[in-house]
């Protein structure tokens, strides 16, 4: 068929997820440098788990295989969901959440375009929810951990489950910045207290906090790259300072500061990474503002008063149901009924 | 200067417009036979009133303006009506359309012309000119201009000349200014009093600076004080709504007219055609036409009404690789199937397509709701929803979401990564929702027909059960009267 406009720009999703993928590169380069390379191993099983479903599911679906294969969005979500399990998890676990996300998220759905969660975010839940105990073995940042393993070990334990005979699982991981805060909060100790422990750096986590840090880098390459627009990010982390800021100021002994939320845990490759999937997301901008402040307060409450170690996933899932209704009450008035009546004569610009 | 407002959204595109704008404009010649389509304009078809075998002399009315939007249509040039038929035209339906078949004899001789000094003249009688002129909208939508000009009881404030010529690869307005500017001032004048605006601005894309040197010394020369005013080329620029807002800040209410803010708007070339038929008493017989794209040598033709269009490419000598033919840009243009037709008064370009110029694009993915398609839309509309709407049917939704605000422009479609070409979607809408309309009013009328007559039938089977009563009530009373009767004449 020949119509028109017989011309178009030289886009494609590919590309656009590709450069999401190539904007996590500054982030995932800190998290090898703070907590060794065994998050490769974790991408590389996501990604071919990814691919390998996804090829499987259009099958079953009798799509073409190729052209989606080659779109890089079963790829994002690999590299999302790897980055939000611990390195040193078993291999399955990995594998069973990326399958998760891609069969069940995404192509239970209606495939691309048509899922209404964040796949990445749906993989956690289910994972955080199934395996808790696998899914809060975080490694210790370099160091600060008793014993670092060496890359040799690392993949003995990721695929065997067997650790060097002299080492125990406890001296090579440890909580969270997020979690620790939560613990030594309950034993009533105060938050300048338990800031003084190593495992804090200057603005959150010992090098957690730069690791999101090169997620911030990432996204503001997207933001400059128009891949993304402000209104999510900003919304997001505004929220999240806002009200981390109102509680702080309430009791400094209680509540954290707003950028220990900033940086630690997923706040940053969040704000710019996970909230951002269009597919998931409002298409209007009013809308990715309501959205995305109800994920930055949802995670500040999440965060603070919930069970979970960290409220992201679950503020992005618990939005996500929301979004048609917010693109429904957020549609912009078109050109020709901006105006008020016909009294425009001075026009307005 | 003046300041300029923007609009929404819109595009930069590659312009490709320098390739047809090396050469003057070129005469086209006058080919063995000239295809004359009766339909021409928007609005109704109009009434041939020549017959087969006919000498016609140039410029003599051959097509009388039939209905209130209709326009007129005349001899390109002399010779004999051989036919009057159904012929293939460039058209959306694809439908063949009555045309008249000239023979030119190559006399070139003149009907009687009578330029008429317009200033003593009303509006009202200028008007009935232009129609009977065939002056119609040269942009490419061709609506009947009288029809435009007639104002009623609104107020025209600014006059507005459309020189925007905003799709890539055409260049007949920008050629048209650099070599007729004069006339095209005085036809822009003769407009401007017709509808008595107090302003006139010339908006031309900033990426014809030759056009605008050469307008702004003819309307210096003309002494008129109309502005002409370099606005950004931006797709789509040159859309009458989109350059309103630029030029005057304003806005046109959804299903409302430029005058209902106090601005009209017409084509640069309509401008000069206007003053041919006042000035000169010349109907609307010719056109420039921008041949471009897969060509040996791409240039702009002055090219009379009906003359075939496969000819008239082949002055610019198309190339081997050709493989189609679009008539207009490469964003809103008409696919050709077939080039044997004729040159019409919406013929502003022909584009020779190769598969180099217009590589045909990848398979459509599904929507990601990237919203690029929101960001570029001059009328503001969610494309992404008018997709998902049209693509499962959901007309009343669709409407809701002002699909009838769309343009057509295509932006959206040029910026989509998915590759879906959204236009056809809304296309597709736009002419269910209308079918289905048309299907609907027949329905009622059918069914309003159908419950008359079981209305009638039950009113006849009453009345007659009435009278049947009646007369059954009748014939006892007398039976009774007669039984009273008999009683009493015991």
């Amino acid at each position: 068929m020949f119509y028109s406009p017989y011309i178009s720009k030289p886009d494609s999703v590919a590309q656009i997820m590709g450069k999401v993928l190539l904007a996590l590169i500054p982030g995932i380069a800190l998290y090898v440098w703070y907590f060794g390379p065994a998050i490769l191993v974790s991408i590389t099983l996501a990604s071919l788990t990814a691919l390998t479903t996804e090829a499987l599911m259009l099958k079953l679906r009798d799509r073409p295989v190729m052209p989606f294969l080659k779109d890089n969005s079963a790829l994002l979500t690999a590299w999302l969901l790897a980055l939000s399990i611990p390195p040193l998890a078993p291999w399955w676990l990995v594998v069973v959440g990326t399958a998760f996300a891609v069969v069940v998220a995404k192509h239970l759905y209606g495939g691309l375009g048509n899922n209404l969660f964040n796949p990445a975010m749906i993989g956690y839940a289910v994972l955080i929810i199934s395996f808790p105990a696998q899914m809060t073995q975080w490694v210790a940042p370099h160091g600060l951990g008793q014993i670092e393993l060496i890359f040799l070990d690392q993949l003995n334990y990721i695929f065997l489950g067997v650790l060097p005979p002299d080492v125990a699982l406890d001296t090579i991981t440890m909580a969270t910045p997020l979690d620790t805060l939560k613990t030594h909060l309950h034993l009533d100790e105060h938050v300048n207290q338990i800031l003084d422990m190593p495992i804090y750096g200057r603005l959150a986590g010992h090098g957690s906090e730069l690791v999101s840090l090169g997620f911030l880098l990432g996204g503001l390459y997207l933001l400059a790259a128009r891949i993304i627009s402000w209104h999510i990010p900003v919304a997001y982390l505004g929220t999240l300072l806002i009200t981390a800021g109102i509680f702080h100021l309430f009791d400094p002994s209680l509540y954290v500061a707003p950028m220990f939320h900033w940086f630690s845990g997923a706040a940053m490759i969040g704000a710019f990474f996970i909230l951002t999937d269009p597919v998931s997301s409002p298409t209007t901008n009013k809308g990715r503002l309501i959205f995305a402040a109800g994920a930055g307060l949802l995670t500040y409450l999440i965060r603070t008063f919930g069970g979970f170690p960290d409220g992201m996933a679950f503020a992005t899932l618990l939005m996500n149901i929301c979004v048609p209704l917010i693109v429904l009450y957020t549609q912009p008035p078109i050109f020709g009924k901006k105006a008020k009546g016909l009294d425009n004569s001075k026009g307005q610009s | 200067m003046m300041k300029l407002h923007h609009f929404h959204g819109g595009i930069h595109l590659p312009d490709h417009k320098s390739q047809s704008t090396q050469s003057v404009i070129a005469q086209a010649p006058l080919f063995s036979q000239l295809i004359i389509p009766f339909h021409q304009h928007a609005g109704e078809t109009a009434k041939p009133i020549v017959q087969v075998g006919d000498h016609v002399l140039k410029g003599q009315l051959i097509g009388m303006p039939d209905g209130f939007i209709s326009s007129a249509v005349h001899a390109s040039t002399s010779g004999t009506i051989t036919a009057i038929g159904l012929h293939p035209v460039a058209h959306h339906s694809g439908l063949p359309n009555l045309c008249a078949t000239l023979i030119p004899d190559g006399q070139e001789q003149w009907c009687q012309r009578e330029p008429v000094d317009y200033h003593s003249l009303s509006p009202e009688e200028l008007q009935q000119l232009l129609r009977m002129a065939g002056i119609v909208g040269l942009g490419g939508a061709t609506f009947p201009s009288d029809i435009k000009l007639r104002i009623g009881k609104q107020k025209v404030n600014t006059l507005i000349l459309n020189a925007a010529e905003c799709e890539p690869y055409i260049t007949c307005d920008d050629m048209l200014m650099r070599e007729r500017a004069v006339e095209i001032v005085q036809g822009a004048e003769m407009l401007r009093f017709i509808v008595d605006a107090e302003q006139v601005l010339i908006g031309i894309e900033d990426n014809k600076p030759e056009a605008i040197v050469a307008m702004r010394q003819a309307v210096a020369k003309s002494g008129a004080s109309f502005e002409v005013v370099a606005i950004p080329s931006i797709y789509p620029g040159g859309s009458a709504k989109q350059l309103i807002r630029v030029l005057t800040g304003l806005e046109v209410p959804s299903g409302k007219l430029p005058t209902d803010v106090g601005v009209q708007s017409f084509n640069v070339a309509t401008s000069y055609s206007v003053y041919r038929a006042l000035a000169h008493g010349e109907p609307l017989l010719s056109r420039i036409v921008t041949v471009t794209g897969n060509v040996q040598q791409a240039k702009n033709y002055e090219a009379l009404i009906g003359t075939p269009m496969n000819e008239l490419v082949e002055l610019s000598e198309t190339l081997p690789d050709s493989n189609g033919y679009i008539m207009g840009g490469p964003m809103m243009g008409l696919p050709l199937p077939d080039i044997h037709v004729p040159v019409v008064k919406a013929t502003n370009c022909v584009i020779i397509a190769s598969k180099k110029i217009f590589p045909p694009p990848p398979p459509a993915l599904p929507c990601i709701r990237c919203t690029r398609c929101v960001e570029v839309c001059p009328a503001e509309l969610q494309p992404q929803d008018l997709y998902w709407f049209a693509k499962s049917r959901d007309f009343g939704k669709a409407q809701a979401f002002s699909l009838f605000d769309c343009i057509e422009c295509g932006a959206c479609s040029y910026v989509c990564p998915s590759h879906i070409p959204l236009v056809q979607y809304y296309r597709f809408a736009k002419s269910e929702i209308h079918s289905r309309e048309k299907e609907k009013k027949a329905a009622d009328i059918a069914r309003e027909r159908h419950e008359f007559r079981q209305h009638r039938i039950e009113r006849e089977k009453l009345e007659k059960a009435e009278k049947l009563a009646a007369r059954a009530k009748a014939a006892q009373a007398l039976k009774s009267a007669k039984a009273d009767n008999a009683e009493l004449n015991k």
